[in-house]
């Protein structure tokens, strides 16, 4: 074991100052030093995406990096971007949908699709379904078969697109 | 956007398409899955798991592990031997069954690539798992048996040195004469494959285990769907008093039958606090899911189907091997699945004569048992397959030779050959409106169209029969200590509140949600003010929980009972106040009322009499505002649903990959009480039957090692390769209950591969060929093809 180092890392807007073990993923760092059980472990290799934390405002696998590797970063996961209201659409809109059934793969979806329809609205365009399931290929869920979700980030991505034009026009 | 319709039954909240409460907080990231439960004092076990696939043990130097940092105990098997008594994973009701004696770690042999062998537990799962390294332990390799054909094969070597062979189990269904049916008759045959898959839930398998030495009381938290059968399991075979084992299932990411059966590791985990009277927790990695959760499937069937002279279906003659590991899963065995595929093969026909015979065949793979749609798949692949090859010889259109041969709307009640009492199927009416809703004679001409342009589509139909609502016939009959009942209590809180403990259990299906319509429904009021709780052995009524499709059907009746029986106490106590006759008494929206709905006094005060002022009240008459009810399934002894899917497949017969176009259903689950929450039941389920359709397999080397075991490796339905998938409702209510519900957990995966089985095959009818074994892979395809 190699002795822990310490780290500062601003997680959901607070910044917080630990030693870790060089060895200790952020994902294990996020469940089990901080207590945000929100980020979930379904594969530690990168494929299924239930870890899927914003890392200075990008999307990463919390279970690819190593906390060591954060430090002086800031980490934003499903806990903190719920209580900032950041979500808040994309939440509603999936449980109006039911477009989740055990929730666990839920907290990876929302960061992912959050990052996505960024993207589209900057771009000034309405994902077509199949580019909401492209989007999706590093999100596995095996509960709902993806359409729920693909039509509630579907619903949200249009209501913005009108919203923005709205905006536009006044 | 589809958006779920109402059901025609429905009232003030059964047949809406509610929102589920509870999702908001698996929405915020606040949902409590066992792996995050925190206990003080907690230490963590991790396993040495055997390489080999069979093997004999021989000693094990754990005593550098145990000097180990922050290592506490290194169990072996023979640390169990004084305080766990063995399982044995067979039920009387199959006669001859045999099975070896499982204990939480092996003592001799080793016999699946993946076993675990030895338990570390330490103060952290880092340090348990570099403990491991350091563990001597020698094997002696044995001869492994892997292939299904080569287990039963005469001379393979055996997995239980003192069985005769390796077959766990045989049985043969007869009804009429195959051999007269088949006799000079035109007949058409399959020989049919189904790879090994597995549930892959997201959240992989977790145990925490608390004994309390002071009170000898045992606190287990565990994934499952089925708390009341673990309590039962860890209660007799650690010998502990019942009512001091308690079971608690917090949020459960994903089951699919995988997590009600029981590990090694569980029980290694419950021995392991009791030897070191602390919490010690496990959570399985994902290699370790692949490797020791149930895999599903592996089943060869040859099958053949006589027709009669006049074109009729008349007799199917089935034989299907199935390969389930190393013994047999306990404590619902690895042969309920083989006795569903022989049962239900031909069910929706009128055949007359049937015979089917059943092996189950040990091997040194992963156990297989019990996963969603058990058996169904299988048996409606097989059906109709041979229904769409018979259909080729006779020149008719497959919705056509179904509609001429189904069982028909005046045969109910109808027993099949089989045995299986259908009180209602809708089989014609679901046909009718599928062709309907595919616009099925445009896709033909579609087709057509496209065929002249080197563009291979397929259209595949696939008819299911779905067994839900199970009575004890399932396995109390055989012994299990496995409910067939629900227990509910009821309460009024004293602010006029409705507090809901049930024993049915929550995996993200939505259990709680519809408990909660059906009692507000039932007692008439709001939905919010019904809070459901589920899933703790301690604060429920014991129950069957959620198994074989039972919650809406069983566990929705038991709440509705239940809510009538509070209804009624509410209305005594009421009319006792109010001087008037009880039965002249309503509830609407939280008031009792008189007949026409004028309020007389709201919930909160009859509840706040009855708690507070019950010197108000008669002598005679209870405050009691707390119900319990049970209820069991007493009719037909499985209450059948019935449907069917419609699959549009494109072939590319260069590569081999197959494109799911679209997917329909027409599902007939008797009442429905959310059919949002059916829609994503269905949906959910025909995403796993694609997955066996084109993309899921346990893959095995010679040696039986697990070659494919890893995320990235195994290949589960993305959300690119997914189709839309288009359903509509039939209801036919059961009459067994006042409710009427039936289940839908199955309904997704029982037809979905057999569509897609029948969609590829009728892309590549033209072209000559045809496949016979799921996944069709790209490979597959182009061997079929003869292109590799």
């Amino acid at each position: 074991m190699i002795e822990p180092r310490p780290i500062a890392v601003t997680v959901n807007g607070a910044t917080v100052r630990r030693f870790v073990e060089p060895r200790v993923s952020l994902a294990d760092f996020l469940r089990g030093d901080l207590g945000l059980t929100g980020t979930h472990l379904g594969c530690e290799v990168g494929v299924c995406g239930a870890c899927i934390v914003n890392l200075d405002d990008r999307p990463v696998h919390a279970c690819l990096m190593l906390a060591v590797q954060v430090d002086g970063m800031r980490v934003d996961t499903v806990e903190g971007l719920s209580d900032s209201g950041a979500l808040a659409e994309l939440q509603a809109a999936f449980h109006a949908r039911n477009a989740l059934q055990c929730g666990f793969c839920t907290p990876g979806i929302l960061v992912v699709a959050q990052d996505f329809l960024e993207a589209c609205r900057a771009a000034g365009r309405v994902p077509s379904r199949e580019a909401i399931r492209d989007a999706l290929s590093g999100n596995y869920c095996r509960c709902t078969g993806y359409e729920a979700i693909v039509d509630a980030i579907e619903g949200v991505a249009r209501t913005r697109h009108g919203r923005d034009r709205r905006e536009d026009a006044a | 956007m589809s958006a779920a319709a109402d059901s025609p039954g429905r009232g003030r909240y059964i047949g809406h398409p509610l929102p589920r409460p509870g999702a908001r907080r698996l929405l915020a990231g606040r949902g409590r899955y066992t792996d995050d439960v925190l206990l003080p004092r907690t230490l963590h076990a991790a396993f040495l798991r055997s390489p080999y696939a069979h093997a004999r043990l021989g000693a094990a130097d754990v005593s550098e592990a145990a000097a180990m940092p922050g290592v506490h105990r290194v169990l072996t098997g023979r640390d169990f031997v004084p305080i766990c008594t063995p399982w044995v994973g067979t039920l009387s009701h199959f006669k001859g069954m045999r099975s070896a004696p499982q204990m939480p770690l092996p003592t001799e042999k080793v016999v699946w690539a993946g076993q675990p062998v030895v338990m570390v537990i330490a103060e952290t799962r880092a340090e348990a798992e570099d403990a491991l390294e350091a563990i001597g332990i020698e094997f002696e390799e044995l001869e492994p048996v892997v292939d299904l054909d080569a287990a039963r094969a005469p001379g393979a070597p055996r997995i239980d040195a003192d069985a005769p062979d390796n077959v766990l189990f045989r049985t043969r269904i007869e009804s009429g004469s195959t051999a007269d049916a088949f006799a000079g008759a035109e007949s058409v045959a399959v020989d049919l494959r189904f790879g090994r898959h597995t549930a892959v839930t997201m959240e992989p398998r977790a145990v925490l285990a608390d004994f309390d030495p002071g009170e000898g009381r045992l606190t287990v938290y565990q994934s499952t769907q089925t708390p009341y059968q673990f309590q039962d399991l860890y209660a007799r075979h650690f010998g502990l008093p019942e009512a001091r084992v308690r079971v608690i299932a917090p949020d459960v990411g994903g089951s699919f039958g995988m997590k009600l059966h029981l590990y090694h590791e569980d029980m290694a985990v419950v021995g392991a606090s009791l030897l070191l009277k602390r919490p010690v927790k496990f959570t399985a990695d994902r290699l370790e899911a692949f490797a020791s959760d149930i895999h599903a499937r592996d089943h060869r069937v040859r099958a053949r189907l006589a027709l009669a002279p006049d074109g009729g279906l008349r007799a199917i003659e089935v034989d299907d091997v199935t390969g389930v590991g190393p013994f047999s899963a306990y404590p619902r065995t690895s042969a309920v699945e083989g006795n569903q595929v022989v049962r239900l093969i031909g069910a929706p026909y009128r055949l007359t004569d049937y015979r089917a015979d059943l092996t189950v065949v040990a091997q040194n793979k992963v156990q297989m048992s019990q996963y969603r749609a058990v058996g169904h798949p299988i048996a409606c692949a097989v059906t109709e397959r041979l229904v769409d090859l018979a259909a080729q010889r006779l020149g008719l259109d497959p919705f056509e030779i179904r509609r001429r041969n189904y069982v028909t709307d005046a045969m109910y009640p109808h027993t099949t050959p089989s045995g299986y009492r259908f009180e209602k199927l809708s089989l014609g009416t679901c046909l009718s409106k599928l062709h309907d809703l595919m616009d099925y004679p445009a896709l033909r001409a579609e087709q057509a169209a496209l065929r002249g342009r080197g563009i291979h589509r397929g259209i595949g139909i696939a008819t299911y029969v779905e067994i839900t609502n199970p009575t004890p016939a399932f396995y109390g009959v055989g012994g299990a200590h496995i409910s067939a009942q629900d227990g509910c209590v009821l309460k009024l809180t004293p602010a006029g509140e409705v507090q809901c403990a049930i024993s049915v259990t929550e995996q993200g299906q939505g259990t709680e949600a519809i408990v909660g319509q059906i009692v507000a429904e039932g007692l008439g009021v709001d939905r919010d003010c019904v809070r459901v709780h589920t899933g703790d052995t301690e604060t429920t009524p014991s129950g069957g929980a959620t198994w074989a499709c039972r919650g809406a059907g069983i566990g929705g009746e038991t709440a509705l009972q239940a809510s009538r029986k509070l209804r009624t106490r509410i209305l005594e106590i009421a009319a006792a106040i109010l001087q008037a006759e009880a039965k002249s008494l309503d509830i609407r929206d939280g008031a009792v009322t008189d007949p026409d709905g004028t309020p007389r006094m709201t919930l909160r005060d009859v509840a706040n009499l009855a708690y507070y002022r019950s010197d108000l009240l008669p002598p005679d008459v209870s405050p009691a505002l707390t119900v319990a009810h049970h209820f069991a399934p007493r009719g037909y002894p499985f209450a059948f649903t019935n449907g069917i899917h419609g699959s549009l497949v494109e072939v590319d017969v260069e590569t081999g990959l197959v494109t799911i176009l679209r997917h329909w259903v027409v599902e007939d689950c008797g009442r429905i009480i959310n059919p949002l929450l059916v829609d994503e039941q269905i949906r959910g389920g025909v995403v796993q039957g694609l997955g066996a359709a084109f993309f899921e397999e346990c893959r095995y080397g010679e040696t039986g090692q697990l070659l494919n075991g890893s995320m990235a490796d195994y290949l589960v339905p993305m959300a690119c390769e997914m189709p839309d998938i288009v359903i509509a409702h039939v209801e036919t209510p059961t009459g067994d209950t006042e409710l009427g519900a039936k289940g839908c957990g199955e309904a997704g995966t029982a037809a979905a591969s057999g569509a897609a089985l029948n969609a590829v095959n009728d892309a590549l009818h033209p072209l000559g060929a045809s496949l016979s074994q799921l996944p069709m892979t790209p490979e597959r395809v182009l061997r079929a093809l003869n292109v590799i």
